[in-house]
């Protein structure tokens, strides 16, 4: 299943790169992609585990730039 | 500038004048207070935190979160080190001018991210329904198909649909890029991402908002940016790289040096701060999505949609054309091009009578194109005994004449001496009462401008056009050579085409790239197989959307050489920025190394190239035909 999400306060570039690289090592992302540009993150992971996946995405995200808020 | 900054801008401006202010106490008044080092510290120490107690916050957090190497931290270590060998006002202005430059560099990145989403605006906010005879206005999504909508003048259309009712002029630019106004009105399809101009209209929705144009197109714009250019992902790598390369050079520099020469640590521990300060490599990070971003942005202000940054790449490596015939380089519509009266007592409006007469109670093609040129009315009763012979033509009663309209075989069959027509195209002999009047030449007319777009497509470097055509090999080696078209392959069947294209893909390499040109419709898998695939003149044409790299919005062939532009000028941008961001943070290493650049120079290095590498990357916006 493939979700996407806006981003709010995404400020810094180098940080997308390192939230998106975080992202896909997570278990069951098959594919991520975060966008500085269009401040949206793209999230292809298994359906069954999806909100589990996404607790963990949150977490990454908040440890790679703590002010970034993933509006859901 | 949103809160965030706002709140910036003014510890910017307070640490400015408490800076200032002490600076002027130091150096002009000469307080004696200066003179003892740990009250100068205090001092200087108040305006450093003003300024950067967010960034010694987020350093501290981030250390706990694993992230070491980050820039905060990296700003942390290089102004304490300043502290630490007694440049306590350079290490204010070190985090002020940091602040500053990052600052400036957000605020330049959100005007510039909003200028290209502006431009790629093209999401109707509402549908206007009609509930009990009062218009309501709901959310697209909510619309189903068969449902009545109304779009009022300067209104968005929200999803595609069929005219009702109602009849106006619709601005189509936002799609295509084209700036004339196009009709509609009762029965004419409409697409969402429109503007109606002056008229009200009643439109009966075909398509969920999901599967409308505008809805596909949107999807498809913000997708690019997940297709990244081999640069971007050069880029990413390098960056993983650079900061740790850097900072390990700056311990290195700190302590072997002294250690080796003996002498000065502070000299030794300040040119290892300069290290830390230039270790960030944000310029590229940022400036080269940012320039491919607005590569993708100029083109679809264009009507050229383009579905990632590595097709702006491929396009600029683009040194073979594919073209397909109908519908890409000539109108896929019959036209009559040429009246040739057979002799000089006939004259062409005699004859084009005659033609659509003899036709009038045809609807073949060919038939449609000669009453279309002949444009009058057509009075059926005056014809009668219309008899088809098939594969030769038709023999009618015309006002009590006998006429015969045909091919070649016709003439030969009713024994009718005629001059044969040498020109490429379809050929309706015409004869009235046994005598050849003059002939109709039909074909499919070459798209304007095609003439001029081959030209520039050579002067940007194409190396070789091809055309393939299922079509006659006469009709086809006529357009291309009125084209200058290098090689031409006729007469072949879809299959042949792969087959074709599958060549010419074996013969380049990977820096000469094959793109093929087609309308999309019977030709996805070439699409597909090839290194770029541009469809055209697909507006509303689903399987063209998802099969092309890059879509034309409309048919206008001038837009290859213009996208071609696009891109070369994008990637010109992207190198540009790469040697100078790279060039100078070289530079100032080295120059900091040798103990000639100091802090102020490696701020510049750092956020001030950040900024004119921004800056550098907005032009891409502004690219023209």
């Amino acid at each position: 299943m493939k979700k996407k999400f806006k981003l709010q306060d995404l400020d810094c570039a180098n940080c997308a790169a390192k939230m998106e690289e975080n992202i896909k090592k997570i278990n069951g992302v098959n594919d991520a992609n975060v966008s500085f540009m269009t401040q949206k993150m793209t999230i292809d992971a298994e359906d069954e585990k999806f909100d589990e996946i996404m607790q963990e995405v949150i977490k990454v995200c908040a440890k790679v730039e703590p002010d970034c808020k993933i509006l859901v | 500038m949103n809160k965030k900054q706002k709140n910036m801008l003014y510890r910017i401006i307070a640490t400015a004048i408490i800076y200032g202010g002490v600076i002027v106490a130091e150096k002009i008044v000469k307080l004696e207070l200066f003179e003892t080092w740990w009250a100068s510290l205090l001092i200087f120490a108040f305006p450093y935190l003003i300024i950067g107690y967010d960034i010694i916050f987020k350093a501290v957090r981030n250390i706990f979160n694993g992230q070491v190497f980050d820039e905060n931290f990296l700003m942390c270590v290089a102004t304490f080190g300043a502290f630490g060998t007694g440049e306590y006002s350079e290490a204010v202005a070190v985090m002020l001018f940091y602040q500053v430059g990052e600052l400036f560099q957000g605020y330049a990145v959100n005007k510039s991210r909003q200028s290209i989403t502006e431009l790629m605006d093209i999401c109707p906010e509402y549908a206007n329904i009609e509930v009990d005879g009062k218009l309501e206005q709901v959310d697209p999504d909510d619309v189903n198909i068969g449902d009545v909508i109304v779009v009022k003048p300067g209104e968005r259309v929200p999803l595609d649909g069929k005219v009702i009712n109602g009849s106006s002029m619709v601005d189509t630019s936002a799609l295509t890029g084209e700036s004339v106004p196009r009709k509609v009105d009762e029965g004419s399809e409409i697409i969402s991402g429109c503007v109606n101009g002056s008229g009200t209209l009643t439109v009966e929705v075909t398509k969920e908002f999901d599967d409308s144009t505008v809805a596909k197109i949107l999807e498809l714009v913000e997708n690019a940016s997940s297709k990244k250019a081999k640069v971007e992902n050069f880029i990413t790598k390098f960056a993983r790289y650079y900061t740790p390369i850097v900072v390990i050079a700056a311990v290195v520099l700190a302590i072997l040096p002294p250690i080796i020469l003996g002498g000065n640590w502070a000299s030794w521990i300040k040119r290892a701060c300069i290290f830390l300060v230039i270790s960030c490599p944000c310029a590229l990070v940022i400036s080269v999505p940012l320039s491919f971003f607005g590569g993708i942005g100029a083109a679809s202000k264009n009507g050229i949609l383009i579905k990632g940054s590595n097709y702006i790449e491929a396009l600029s490596e683009m040194k073979v054309i594919v073209f397909d015939k109908t519908g890409t380089i000539t109108k896929g519509e019959f036209k009559v091009q040429k009246l040739i009266p057979g002799s000089g007592d006939v004259n062409k409006g005699e004859l084009i009578e005659w033609a659509a007469y003899a036709e009038g109670y045809s609807d073949h093609p060919i038939a449609k194109s000669i009453k279309d040129a002949y444009g009058s009315n057509i009075d059926l009763n005056l014809v009668d005994n219309a008899e088809e012979i098939s594969g030769h033509g038709i023999k009618v009663n015309v006002k009590g004449k006998e006429v015969l309209a045909g091919n070649e075989k016709l003439m030969k069959l009713k024994n009718i001496k005629y001059q044969p027509c040498t020109e490429a195209g379809t050929v309706v002999y015409v004869a009235v009462e046994g005598k050849y009047t003059g002939c109709v030449l039909i074909a499919d007319g070459i798209k304007e401008g095609a003439c001029q777009a081959f030209e520039n497509l050579k002067k940007l470097g194409v190396r070789k056009t091809v055309m393939l055509t299922g079509d006659r090999k006469d009709v086809g080696e006529a357009v291309a050579s009125k084209l200058h078209i290098d090689e031409v392959y006729t007469e072949l069947l879809p299959a042949d085409k792969v087959t074709q294209v599958e060549r010419i893909l074996g013969e380049s390499d990977d820096k000469n790239k094959v793109a093929f040109v087609g309308d999309g419709i019977n030709d996805a898998p070439v699409l597909m197989r090839s290194d770029i695939g541009i469809a055209m003149g697909s507006m509303g044409s689903d399987a063209a959307i998802e099969a092309a790299d890059i879509v034309l919005m409309d048919d206008d062939i001038r837009k290859i050489p213009l996208v071609m532009r696009i891109a070369s000028k994008t990637m010109g941008i992207v190198i540009q920025n790469i040697v100078f961001a790279l060039g100078v943070k070289l530079l100032v290493l080295i120059l900091g190394a040798l103990g000639i650049a100091n802090m102020w120079e490696a701020v510049f290095a750092d956020v001030g190239v950040s900024v004119i590498a921004i800056l550098n990357a907005m032009r891409t916006l502004n690219i023209k035909e």
